[in-house]
């Protein structure tokens, strides 16, 4: 039996297809304007070089802010629901998960089955998101993949004042023109997004097992502030930016299977 | 699970916490608040609790007057008529 997660990001649109307890595709794309199109492509991007068509997919769960816009989804499930689910089937003793993503970040304690025990979100403000490192990189003119190992080529700290991202980004200016190094700029604003990271996180409990989950889960720069911040070794995926879909497929194989599909 | 809804920002932190493992689901909380802040449906697992609106969510520190300062000398007020003591405010 064949089931599909698929996660409409609020900056990247993901999908995975499982059979059983494997994962047999997935894909990443970039949100566009229209979810519904965005939708209806991430799935037949996952589709995609698997030989599967729609018509083999038994259950789609869809996740994330654009989920009630997936037209062909069974169900929607919150995106923290499907973080806790995804991250569980990866690392069966996680406890604590911080999931990072394009324009807001979410902390979120499991219990051993992969339940939600606790959560807090903050999507109010973009300070310590994926967005907030789009706006700095294009600042210092350096690709957003980039920005994460060139922060560990710091020699010095500037500490930030501010996690706001549009005062950062006047911030970063002016030390740019002060003659600061660009690495010392980033590894600032790493150590400044950690911070309110741990500060959410701090509201839930932090016990082991950590994970990161989401978008900046790539970012090895931020990885290894919030390692320091955090004092846990966090394991990760694979992929971590695919962890909220792949919790979605998850809940849609329980689902199909409870339905009898 | 105790869900936090809400947000912190410059001016404080602004959270109300469901403890949905005591929440019955009831609804007295969505009537006894004048600011309508709550509702009741379905959670990923199948349980109808008491939940934040979503589109209170980002403005709760504005419409929610606050328990500790306001609501509470209120005779009635979304934890007094919450029988299992599921309701909590972080302000």
């Amino acid at each position: 039996m064949y089931v599909a997660g698929i996660d409409i990001g609020s900056r990247g649109a993901k999908g995975v297809v499982m059979d059983n307890n494997h994962i047999v595709s997935y894909t990443i794309r970039d949100t566009g304007p229209e979810s519904v199109k965005t939708a209806e492509e991430t799935m037949d991007s996952v589709l995609e070089c698997t030989g599967l068509t729609r018509d083999d997919i038994s259950y789609v769960v869809a996740t994330g802010y654009g989920r009630v816009l997936v037209p062909f989804a069974n169900a929607n499930i919150s995106e923290i629901s499907c973080h806790a689910r995804g991250a569980h089937w990866y690392f069966p003793s996680v406890r604590t998960i911080l999931d990072m993503g394009g324009q807001d970040c979410k902390a979120i304690n499991c219990d051993e089955n992969g339940r939600v025990t606790n959560f807090i979100m903050n999507d109010k403000c973009a300070g310590g998101t994926g967005r907030f490192l789009e706006v700095i990189a294009d600042v210092l003119q350096i690709p957003l993949e980039e920005i994460g190992p060139k922060s560990l080529e710091s020699t010095q700290d500037f500490p930030f004042s501010t996690i706001c991202a549009v005062f950062a980004k006047s911030e970063a200016l002016s030390l740019l023109k002060k003659g600061v190094a660009k690495p010392d700029i980033l590894n600032g604003l790493h150590d400044a997004i950690a911070v309110r990271s741990y500060n959410l996180m701090r509201r839930i409990s932090i016990e082991k097992d950590f994970t990161i989950t989401g978008g900046i889960s790539k970012n090895v720069g931020m990885v290894k502030k919030l390692q320091q911040k955090v004092g846990l070794e966090p394991l990760m995926a694979p992929d971590a930016q695919i962890i909220g879909a792949l919790g979605a497929a998850l809940f849609a194989r329980e689902r199909a299977e409870a339905k009898g599909v | 699970m105790k869900a936090n809804y809400g947000y912190a920002d410059a001016t404080g932190e602004y959270y109300i916490t469901i403890d949905t493992d005591r929440c019955d689901g009831c609804g007295e909380c969505v009537t006894a608040c004048p600011e309508g802040v709550f509702e009741t449906a379905e959670d990923d697992y199948g349980k109808v609790v008491a939940m934040v609106r979503d589109e209170m969510r980002i403005k709760v520190g504005f419409l929610c007057p606050g328990f500790h300062q306001v609501c509470s000398k209120r005779e009635v007020n979304c934890h007094s008529v919450c029988q299992p003591g599921a309701i909590a405010h972080s302000w």
